[in-house]
């Protein structure tokens, strides 16, 4: 049996672990505030972007543009979302997991993708496995504005145009609620798969449809990664908010355990003692 | 007066939402004025203002950093990366950045690196110092 003071030193650390998961927990529930508010604030953009691009590329008959049709894929893209830290459960590892399967069973050879990796967690594992991390960025604010990632969503968007993908998918957690999110894997370009739930309306163009397809599919293509970003870092923040809760529940759990062991064997010692007393007293007589 | 709703949004969420009685900017293919009623119409805008006449004759000024303009009979849209009301504009920071972007042109020069994008943030900082001075 543990002595007493090993037994109380193992109780201090595991309260101060528990402290800091504890605190860990309460920034993260703050984050995650913030992440879902950000990712609100985006919604009313994304929806009106989408309405516009479907209106003129489903409405004005005969438009064609490289980003809406498809053509024979030599290279894919991947861009890979995760977090930069980890202690958020298995956010990190239930995306990667996914992407790494589909990698395997759609291509034999390295030189058929590449990955744009956003998040140090998911870049150092493609970069280790020897995989093809084209763009990375890492160091992304846990409320990343748009301005933060627009470089790497318009070089990504310029790779398609200019031929060195033909089609490019993103992978990230999407936010259901704080105790559930799950990867999304999403097409992105080309845009095969537009629709909206409004009314099309028929627009005048201003000079002309086609380079307002120029401008505007580029933008709509960028603004589908912001919003993957704003998704999963909502998710990112509720998965260590969870994780960090529950390591907290453990953690409080064991100290339980620990002072119960702790609590016997100091009886233990006093009842010895008593013995040894009583014995001691017992032989003198 | 008849008036139009207007709502200026960006992928960080909406930055200004109101009625006024016009909306003038400047669009690729040249000035464009809307007025109440205007057919549906997009068009791309130029990095610079998005003039908005209020009821009463007051003036408004919001700067946009490109984007689209939709327009609807009801309602009109400008949907941009980056837009500023004039009275949110930190002038220093905008200064910095316009010598930060005149800097760069100048090593872009020198090296032809990069030169369209510190072009375009130079106009994107002197378009907000305009605006910023107009309130």
């Amino acid at each position: 049996m543990a002595s007493l003071r090993d037994i109380k030193t193992r109780i201090n650390s595991t309260k101060k672990t528990s402290q800091i998961t504890k605190a860990m927990e309460m920034t993260s529930a703050a984050k995650w505030n913030r992440g879902v508010m950000n990712a609100k604030s985006f919604v009313p953009y994304m929806e009106k972007i989408q309405e516009v691009t479907a209106s003129i590329a489903l409405g004005a008959g005969g438009v064609s543009h490289p980003m809406l049709t498809h053509r024979p894929v030599k290279k894919t893209g991947y861009i890979v979302i995760t977090s930069d830290r980890g202690l958020a459960g298995a956010f990190n590892s239930n995306v990667i997991r996914r992407v790494h399967q589909t990698i395997k069973s759609r291509h034999t050879s390295n030189d058929e993708f590449a990955i744009i990796a956003i998040g140090r967690v998911g870049r150092d594992f493609f970069v280790k496995r020897g995989y093809n991390v084209v763009l990375d960025i890492i160091g992304v604010n846990d409320q990343p504005s748009f301005q933060d990632i627009k470089d790497i969503a318009s070089t990504t968007v310029g790779m398609f145009s200019d031929g060195t993908f033909d089609e490019l998918y993103v992978y990230y957690s999407h936010y259901i609620s704080a105790i559930s999110q799950e990867v999304n894997e999403k097409k992105l370009l080309p845009l095969t798969d537009i629709s909206t739930s409004h009314k099309l309306t028929s627009y005048e163009f201003e000079p002309s449809a086609e380079e307002i397809l120029e401008v505007l599919l580029p933008q709509y293509a960028e603004s589908l990664i912001y919003g993957a970003l704003l998704d999963s870092k909502a998710s990112e923040h509720a998965a260590r908010m969870t994780a960090m809760r529950n390591a907290t529940d453990n953690a409080h759990e064991l100290i339980r355990g620990l002072t119960l062991s702790f609590n016997r064997a100091r009886q233990a010692a006093i009842t010895q003692e008593i013995t040894e007393i009583v014995g001691g007293a017992a032989a003198l007589e | 007066m008849k008036t139009i709703k207007v709502s200026v949004v960006t992928p960080d969420g909406p930055v200004y939402e109101s009625d006024v009685e016009m909306v003038s900017t400047k669009a690729k293919s040249g000035e464009l004025g809307i007025l109440p009623g205007h057919i549906p119409l997009v068009a791309p805008l130029e990095i610079g203002a998005v003039r908005l006449k209020l009821a009463g004759g007051k003036q408004e000024q919001i700067a946009v950093s490109g984007g689209f303009l939709e327009v609807r009979p009801e309602q009109v849209t400008v949907l941009a990366q980056a837009a500023e009301k004039a009275s949110d504009i930190d002038i220093e920071r905008a200064q910095r950045a316009k010598e930060r972007a005149e800097q760069r042109l100048q090593q872009a020069q020198q090296e032809h690196v990069d030169f369209k994008r510190a072009e375009s943030a130079l106009r994107r900082a002197v378009n907000r110092i305009n605006v910023a001075g107009n309130r």
